[in-house]
């Protein structure tokens, strides 16, 4: 037990450092060979990489021993015709009603991995600083969670009935582009951003489990084709409930707003 | 004062994760009524998972955001629009191409296309459409990052961006072969990692709060949007060209 996971950390930090070599090399080759700078507090960059590459061997490593197999093997438990229909007969069709706990469980994975998702608390550490603290790091990772889940209920929703992707993503699509006319201007490039963060290193390989389940155990579906798709739906609908999410803070502070002024007047 | 802040992080780690923890609870014990598997590797597995995210955002604020605005703000400073976009090229394409997920997603795609006889069912063909395919998102990236960067300069609105985008998307889609469309729509969302969204961030906040007239908020996000929906195009046309 303790030499396969000593042996899955080594191979983990392996891969890790192959990954992340890449950017380390472009970010320091510039700044010492183009920019002719030394590097800011090297020591401490040092450490704070090694932080980061230790951070995300064990995060991986974590994963891939606790949740993965876990996930992938409840997206079969759900998906499994025992426990959609009992004793009775498989359906030829079936029904999007039969699937409701897929949906439910969907959502509920897709809230959960997106809070924990280190990407999207990297973005809204940087957002709320950059905001001065109008935009809450909580209120931001609440509101992407809240998309994702969205999202995937939807996009288990889509597998479950076999209807064509695009159509679900050009309707999200058009429902961005009017809300962007009505959201506040500085929440856009930030909610655009929301949707790529996402989905990052829990929810994907979380998500593309579920959908190749859904996939795999539906008649008529084909895992190769309708597998596919449940990331676009997580990476869509953050950018409107991020949009959504600044639209309502406007809305009610412009309540207070209008609140404090009657109180004035009825003070006057 | 270090120990009380390490346990801090822990302790905000462990609140990060307690959403998975309860839905998977919940759901394997009073939904599908079945035992949780491997109790034990689970916890381990858990601690594991908070312990990575506690040391990763450390890193985070001590290395990743400072270096990204750093270079950032060197690059402004030096003044050179040519490096700026030798940099942003660089760093889109050489943070993609080896990412795992689309290592992961390309491999899936090779393995539909030769399943549906687009191209010849052996590995070597496989293995070449694997590749193009990943050189294509790269290359998205590195030119979305690139067009991303000169937006900030420019102070052009995203959203013009944005919307042509999807304009490019949807004319696309009915042109191209249906086996690529699920995995060109999910290719946008596989190309931002854990290490290239802080680095973005870090490089569109440190530009924008650099170059005088830019507001962090407006023109600081907006390269990882980019980074996202290039891709999209980009495979399509990768598909429409190689299942002509």
């Amino acid at each position: 037990m303790l030499d396969t996971l000593i042996t899955g950390l080594w191979q983990t930090l392996l891969k890790t450092i192959w990954d992340v070599l890449p950017i380390a090399f472009a970010l320091f080759s510039f700044q010492v060979w183009i920019l002719r700078q030394p590097i800011p507090n090297p020591g401490r960059t040092l450490l704070g990489f090694i932080y980061v590459l230790l951070g995300l061997t064990f995060f991986l490593e974590g994963l891939e021993t606790a949740l993965f197999s876990l996930g992938e093997l409840m997206a079969r438990q759900l998906t499994d015709p025992v426990f959609l229909y009992g004793d009775s007969a498989v359906p030829e069709q079936p029904y999007w009603s039969d699937y409701l706990w897929v949906y439910v469980f969907g959502a509920a994975i897709g809230f959960a991995t997106t809070i924990a998702e280190p990407a999207l608390i990297a973005v809204a550490l940087k957002a709320s600083a950059v905001s001065g603290g109008t935009i809450t790091v909580w209120g931001l990772r609440i509101a992407v969670a809240i998309g994702v889940a969205i999202g995937i209920g939807v996009g288990t929703f889509r597998i479950v009935t076999g209807t064509p992707l695009h159509w679900y993503i050009m309707a999200g699509y058009v429902i961005v582009v009017i809300q962007t006319g009505f959201a506040p201007r500085a929440i856009v490039p930030l909610a655009y951003d929301s949707g790529g963060v996402t989905t990052s290193t829990v929810t994907v390989p979380l998500i593309a489990a579920l959908g190749l389940g859904l996939a795999s155990t539906i008649a008529g579906r084909s895992p190769l084709l309708d597998g596919f798709g449940l990331i676009a739906f997580a990476s869509l609908f953050p950018m409107i409930t991020v949009m959504g999410y600044a639209q309502i803070g406007e809305w009610r502070a412009k309540q207070i707003r209008q609140h404090q002024i009657r109180q004035t007047q009825e003070l006057d | 004062m270090l120990i009380y802040d390490f346990y801090r992080s822990v302790r905000d780690s462990a609140r990060d994760l307690l959403p998975i923890v309860i839905v998977i609870g919940v759901f394997q014990l009073l939904i599908l009524k079945q035992p949780i598997p491997n109790l034990g590797q689970i916890a381990l597995g858990t601690l594991m998972i908070v312990l990575g995210l506690t040391l990763f955002i450390r890193g985070l604020e001590i290395a990743l955001f400072p270096v990204g605005e750093a270079l950032a703000y060197g690059l402004a400073r030096k003044g050179s629009l040519f490096w700026l976009m030798v940099f942003s090229l660089a760093l889109g394409f050489g943070t993609t191409v080896a990412e795992p997920a689309l290592i992961a997603i390309a491999n899936e795609a090779a393995e539909i296309a030769a399943k549906g006889g687009a191209i010849a069912n052996n590995e070597s063909t496989r293995s070449d459409y694997a590749f193009g395919l990943r050189l294509t998102v790269a290359s998205s990236v590195g030119i979305a990052v690139l067009l991303g960067v000169l937006r900030i300069l420019k102070g052009w609105p995203i959203q013009w961006f944005i919307i042509a985008g999807y304009l490019g998307v949807v004319i696309m889609t009915p042109f191209a072969p249906p086996q690529i469309i699920g995995i060109a729509y999910d290719s946008g969302g596989v190309t931002t990692s854990t290490v290239t969204v802080p680095l973005l961030t870090a490089l569109g906040v440190g530009l924008a709060s650099t170059i005088r007239g830019r507001n962090p908020m407006i023109d600081g996000f907006g390269l990882i949007a980019l980074a996202s929906l290039t891709p999209i195009m980009f495979v399509m046309g990768y598909g429409m060209i190689i299942h002509a």
